[in-house]
């Protein structure tokens, strides 16, 4: 896998709701101070669960 | 430092929990990441005056911005389904106060309170939690405790770390997206809850006032669902008149649990509460009271477990059965009436809603009367298996 098939997330977009977090299954992804949205390139297994959640459509592949 | 109990996360589970462990005597730290407690919020701000009553608060002005006497229901074909009673049944309430509310009750009962605290790990000893790991502006520091408690919210991680299982299924979880608006509204003391598979899949949009010309505004849908919520609630609005001229003075977004609670709130050294336990009314999506009475219970167990110099899963999974006994049953009913309620078309809604009142829909919402909406459902062969399901 690249980076092209994981996930991006469009900052302009996220509320840091902290929702993705909630349903990724590889713990890819972490709010960080509950202000940032770091996803975990290393850990992300591209399934794009958390994509289908975002409720602004903030998340992205590559 | 050393602690008896690290609470993390300043929502109202987590403070309940830190004022009860606190009034018992014991030494407790609560953690909030955020800089400021209880903002964002990720919630629609009702609270009902039984849930009020349940956890011991008194309803205050300072943060009860306005008084409910009921709710108007809409079905997809927009007939209105309508319950109004004569005194205050709730509040829209001001959760940037509220929980600030509770945190500073926390402190005051000896709790020390730490805002911009982010647990980040946990310190495991021998299979057991010995406090947390957190970052404090640039500073990482260490709490040791007897116990933990996770009441970190939808984005839980401090509770995975030990094992706990508190991810969602994106099945069993709302996404959620909310305007606090300006608007003229019609029924300033009623909540307004619109149902229907086009303006919210497995969802519903809520209108909830906080004065006679501010509401919150928002929707949740299905989290596997075609579609954006943001999408959604745009769309609502556009299409009604007295919306598309209100002004956005907030933004809010968040997810919501509405399966089942997680199989097991407790392990060696950690209980788990509130939303990360995915402990919420399925059916109407509020996790206030829900987190209140599992962190006021968690804290009662904290203080049993320390007396008793005890803090294996065995003696804090009291904490499981307790909340199990007193609000696991009740909510597992209202996960399978939602779970029912989902396989129902718009014409089966449509239908429904000729045979109920109001009443009978909060009934519902609180997890009773769920044999009248049987009856009504078995009017229809095929809703039969459905309605049987449910029961």
């Amino acid at each position: 896998m690249t980076n092209d098939d994981k996930v991006s997330i469009d900052h302009n977009a996220c509320m840091s709701c902290g929702g993705c977090v909630g349903v990724c299954p590889f713990r890819a992804l972490d709010l960080d101070n509950g202000t940032k949205i770091n996803p975990l390139l290393e850990v992300c297994n591209g399934c794009g669960i958390c994509i289908k959640f975002c409720p602004v459509g903030a998340i992205n592949l590559g | 430092m050393e602690y008896d109990v690290v609470v993390v996360g300043a929502g109202p589970g987590g403070s309940n929990a830190a004022r009860v462990a606190a009034d018992a005597g014991l030494k407790v730290l609560l953690l909030e990441k955020r800089q400021e407690i209880g903002v964002p919020k990720r919630c629609g701000e009702g609270f009902s005056v039984g849930g009020m009553k349940n956890i011991g608060v008194t309803p205050d002005p300072k943060w009860t911005v306005n008084e409910i006497r009921g709710a108007n229901v809409y079905s997809p074909n927009g007939n209105l389904v309508s319950a109004r009673y004569p005194t205050t049944i709730g509040y829209v309430i001001e959760r940037k106060i509220f929980d600030k509310h509770l945190a500073i009750n926390a402190a005051k009962s000896g709790a020390k309170v730490l805002a911009k605290a982010e647990a980040t790990d946990l310190i495991m000893e021998n299979g057991f939690v010995k406090g947390v790991r957190y970052s404090h502006f640039n500073e990482d520091e260490e709490a040791r405790s007897k116990i933990v408690i996770a009441a970190d919210g939808v984005e839980s991680t401090i509770a995975r770390k030990a094992g706990l299982k508190t991810t969602n299924k994106l099945i069993d979880i709302d996404s959620g997206f909310q305007y606090e608006m300006v608007i003229d509204l019609e029924f300033p003391d009623m909540l307004e809850l619109f149902f229907s598979s086009k303006i919210a899949p497995r969802g519903y949009v809520w209108i909830f006032p906080k004065g006679k010309d501010i509401a919150n505004v928002g929707v949740g849908i299905g989290g596997n669902e075609e579609g954006v919520a943001k999408s959604y609630l745009d769309k609502f609005i556009e299409s009604h008149k007295e919306l598309r001229r209100g002004s956005i003075i907030e933004v809010n977004a968040g997810g919501i649990p509405v399966g089942d609670p997680i199989s097991k709130l407790a392990g060696n050294g950690i209980m788990v509460v509130g939303d990360a336990a995915h402990q919420v009314n399925a059916i109407h999506g509020g996790g206030i009271h829900e987190a209140s009475v599992a962190g006021i219970i968690a804290g009662q167990v904290a203080s049993e477990a320390i007396k008793t110099d005890n803090f294996s899963e065995n003696k804090l999974m009291e904490y499981d059965k307790r909340w199990r006994d007193k609000r696991g049953v009740i909510l597992h009913k209202i996960v399978k009436l939602r779970q029912s309620i989902e396989k129902l078309s718009d014409d089966d809604l449509n239908m429904i809603s000729e045979h109920l009142t109001g009443e009978d829909v909060v009934d519902f919402a609180n997890g009773k009367n769920f044999l009248k909406l049987a009856k009504i459902m078995m009017k229809r062969p095929k809703l039969v298996s459905v309605a049987k399901a449910m029961l």
